[in-house]
């Protein structure tokens, strides 16, 4: 991968140039990197949405005490979020960025913990019994000197009256935190608390060999364990040249898929529960199990299944693989019928989703919300289609666009894409070629020196696997691209001036997985 | 059909005839409120039972089998669970408020509940503004409902508590003129005597059109009375987490849930009176042979059976349909249901005045 360095200086510049002229209005990733004495500064991954152009540029600063980069948060709206989490590893100073806060970590964390110089000692950060300060009602903005400085009382005023969604709430899906400030029934204001569950997986992996690295994958977003896995092997199997079998493509393709319908299922039962309707939750998750079962039987888990390893899979698939899929497919069709007829079509149902929180074409891209919810926005981001990776580009299948970008369609979606899955399925199950299931590979697995990208179409977005490797057996620096980051930066700009009942109702239909954003 | 007021009489007779007739009165009135209480809570106990077994059939599961035959004794013990669970105090909470709000939500109910007529010759409270009373008694367990999300002071609890009065205070009126749609067919307020005029056919087929448009109203609104089913609003698990009974723990919280069930009771229980007819049985003018065969079915069997039936009714919509937003909520009731109401009252009155009633 090409990475064109610019000074700090011209940055601006020249991002606005490639944001106007080149059209690049999509910014898949934003990576914080130490590249050691040649300065701290991010790497930007570009695309132009219409003709799928990719650039790459970085820009470092080599003052390492406070490295300062300008934003461009106002260029992207998904900076705001990839600039304070590169923020909150690297300490890296975004000039310009109106609310520098750190993002996962305590605000009261010393240091930056994925810089090469990084005290590790228990001493500066020990585990803190008592809560962070309550003093968060701030934003940060910089002094003309370079130095942060924290602007009490600036992000809700004292006398607001600000509820806390979360971090446990049964509408968050996971440990999020939301702070609304209502005013009756309405939102006014939301802040976005992230890191509940943050567990430093990209810095653990600096440590790991690549075949250990796997292991985690699995438990970023747990119901795309398989497409998460699969996009680190193929970044790996790419870097070192390996060629995998045509029967891993075929095994690996189907998983991703069968991956991508127990998600919907789960999306469609959850929002189902989300709107109170709990007997078609149960319905999703009684038919989810059939999923489960058959993963169980390949792969011996579940949940986390650590199926795809470098150069194939892990184990063969069994004997009577083929015909319980065929059997799921033909059972699922029925079931999204009975979905719709007891759910979907339901006149409480099309009036809580209908028109509610409406996501625009060009918010989506800039927001980089990728997946069901920037298709439902018009959006065709589907990497199945744009960058066709595995056996995605033998077989037919439609990309499922809506135009409304509002909840409902965001529901349609999955709906249209859980009978496009069994479509891809029943093309493929019947022709696994024969073949090695998996290919050898040395038994210890290093990388060329290089930067590294692969991308796969996760259950909910575009999950992206960045290596810069050194040549080692472990990465220099991994950076996996979250796809429920950009969904929840979202949610301020959706759910302002709605009601508290649409917080759940957008939620649900944005399908984030907290894991997966925290990582 | 056989009436209970003989057996009703002889004990009072015979308990004059032991002691003064003061002491008898107030013997009477004890037992009668222990006779209450213990229905009540028994049918509570039914009533969550079922909407177990019904939620779960409804949701391909079994629901609880563990505990007794068929789970049958799973209640009992969630009932003892409650029973013996602490009763957390709150340092900054309401006292007074905090602890009399599940009380009036549990007095108004049992008011309610003393009113039907379970039988010939069995009602407690049975007097000539009979439906009036239970609208009146019925109505104030929303300030229960208030208070306990004012004095709980949780942010959570009285977003709950708002929406429950909001909804609460609008869907009264859809149930009172429901009501009233039927005591313009009655001519009479007192419910002894509603059920008694329904001794040829029941209101609902009498009234024909506008009963059935009424009855269909009283459902709605019964169900968003009692904070169900669609109109779960107020204590929206997924949005609220409880809503206005957060941080009751306990037997307070016990008094919410059991005064819920009991509500939904109520609801059917009045139902069933006003418009199916109460213990009446089922009786088609002209076919002799067949009423007198009805006859011989009790009347608390044709009571309970129709408010099950009618339960059973809510307990569908409810396990079926999500859940509205306040402002549906209120638009449903306001720009629909009452209208509605209003019109559907003019033309039962109508239909009274021209005789065009079965």
């Amino acid at each position: 991968m090409n990475i064109t360095f610019i000074q700090p200086e011209k940055f601006r510049e020249q991002m606005e140039y490639l944001r106007r002229e080149r059209g690049m209005d999509f910014l898949r990733e934003l990576v914080g990197m130490d590249w050691g004495e040649e300065g701290i500064g991010a790497v930007y991954m570009l695309e132009n949405s219409e003709t799928k152009e990719n650039v790459q540029v970085a820009t470092r600063s080599t003052n390492r005490e406070a490295p300062a980069i300008p934003t461009v948060s106002d260029i992207w709206k998904i900076a705001e979020m990839y600039e304070r989490e590169a923020f909150d590893f690297f300490g890296i100073i975004f000039t310009g960025h109106p609310d520098l806060r750190r993002l996962f970590l305590r605000n009261d964390w010393v240091g930056y913990p994925l810089r090469k110089d990084y005290d590790e000692s228990e001493e500066l950060n020990p585990v803190r019994m008592f809560s962070e300060n309550v003093e968060n009602d701030c934003t940060h903005t910089l002094a003309p000197d370079g130095t942060l400085q924290r602007n009490p009382d600036t992000l809700f005023d004292n006398n607001e009256y600000i509820i806390n969604i979360g971090p446990q709430h049964p509408a968050t899906h996971g440990v999020l935190r939301f702070r609304l400030s209502l005013e009756g029934e309405v939102i006014k204001k939301t802040d976005v608390h992230c890191g509940y569950i943050h567990r430093g997986v990209e810095k653990i992996s600096e440590r790991l060999t690549y075949p250990q690295i796997l292991a985690l994958t699995d438990r970023l977003d747990y119901l795309s364990a398989h497409q998460n896995r699969h996009a680190l092997c193929m970044c790996i199997e790419n870097a070192m040249d390996v060629e995998v079998t045509e029967r891993t493509q075929y095994i690996r393709t189907i998983m991703d898929e069968l991956q991508r319908i127990d998600s919907h299922l789960l999306f469609i039962s959850c929002a189902a529960m989300d709107l109170g309707a709990l007997t078609t939750f149960i319905y999703g998750f009684r038919d989810r199990e059939k999923i489960l079962d058959i993963f169980e039987e390949v792969t011996g888990g579940r949940l986390i299944q650590n199926y795809n390893v470098i150069g194939g899979v892990q184990a063969d698939i069994t004997a009577t693989f083929a015909e319980k899929v065929k059997a799921f497919c033909k059972y699922i069709p029925k079931k999204i019928k009975e979905y719709n007829d007891v759910f979907t079509n339901n006149i409480i149902t099309r009036k809580r989703m209908v028109g509610v929180g409406v996501l625009g074409r060009d918010e989506a891209i800039s927001f980089g919300c990728t997946g069901g919810t920037g298709r439902a926005s018009g959006w065709a981001c589907d990497v199945r289609k744009r960058h066709p990776y595995a056996l995605y580009d033998k077989v037919d299948f439609k990309e499922v666009i809506y135009q409304n970008g509002d909840s409902f369609s965001r529901y349609l979606v999955r709906i249209d894409e859980i009978m496009e899955s069994v479509r891809i399925i029943e093309q493929l199950i019947d022709n696994i070629p024969e073949g090695d299931y998996k290919v050898k590979t040395k038994p210890v697995i290093r990388i060329p020196e290089g930067s590294y990208h692969a991308t796969v179409e996760g259950s909910r977005g575009e999950f992206g696997v960045f290596i810069e490797s050194r040549g080692e057996k472990s990465p220099y620096r991994i950076k996996f691209r979250p796809m429920g980051l950009p969904l929840v930066a979202c949610m301020g700009t959706l759910l302002n001036g709605n009601k508290i009942a649409d917080l759940m109702t957008i939620g649900a239909t944005l399908d984030y997985v907290i894991p997966d954003i925290d990582r | 059909m056989y009436d209970f007021s003989i057996i009703t009489t002889a004990i009072d007779q015979f308990l004059r005839s032991l002691m003064p007739s003061a002491l008898a009165t107030f013997l009477e009135c004890v037992l009668i409120a222990v006779c209450v209480l213990v229905a009540y809570v028994l049918l509570a106990i039914v009533m969550i039972f079922m909407e177990r077994k019904v939620c779960a059939a409804f949701q391909c599961r079994l629901g609880p089998m563990r505990v007794g035959f068929w789970g049958l004794l799973q209640v009992f013990a969630d009932v003892f669970k409650m029973i013996i669970k602490e009763i957390i105090d709150f340092k900054r909470t309401d006292n007074l408020l905090y602890n009399l709000a599940p009380f009036l939500v549990v007095l108004s109910s049992v008011l309610t509940f003393s009113c039907l007529p379970f039988a010939n010759g069995i009602e407690v409270l049975d007097f000539n503004v009979g439906l009036f009373f239970i609208m009146a008694t019925s109505s104030f367990g929303v300030l229960g409902i208030m208070l306990a999300g004012w004095s709980s002071n949780n942010k959570f609890s009285m977003i709950g508590a708002m929406r429950s009065g909001a909804q609460m205070v609008s869907y009264e009126l859809s149930i009172g003129l429901s009501m009233l749609t039927l005591v313009a067919l009655s001519g009479t307020l007192q419910l002894s005597e509603i059920v008694a005029r329904q001794a040829d056919m029941w209101f609902i087929f009498k009234g024909h059109l506008p009963a059935l448009t009424a009855f269909i109203i009283y459902l709605i609104a019964g169900n968003a009375e009692t904070n169900r089913g669609p109109f779960d609003l107020p204590e929206a698990e997924s949005e609220l987490t409880a809503g206005y009974h957060t941080e009751y723990s306990g037997m307070g919280f016990g008094f919410f849930y059991v005064a819920e069930f009991m509500n939904l009771f109520i609801v059917s229980g009045i139902a069933a009176t006003i418009f199916l007819g109460g213990w009446m049985p089922l009786h088609v003018p002209g076919l002799d042979a067949f009423n007198a065969t009805m006859d011989y079915i009790p009347g608390p069997v044709w009571f309970f059976g129709k408010t099950f039936f009618v339960i059973w009714l809510l307990m569908w919509i409810k396990w079926t349909f999500p859940r509205l937003r306040i402002d549906q909520v209120i638009t449903l009731e306001w720009k629909y249901l009452m209208p509605i109401g209003l019109v559907n009252l003019l033309i039962m009155t109508l239909c009274v005045v021209m005789g065009w009633t079965f």
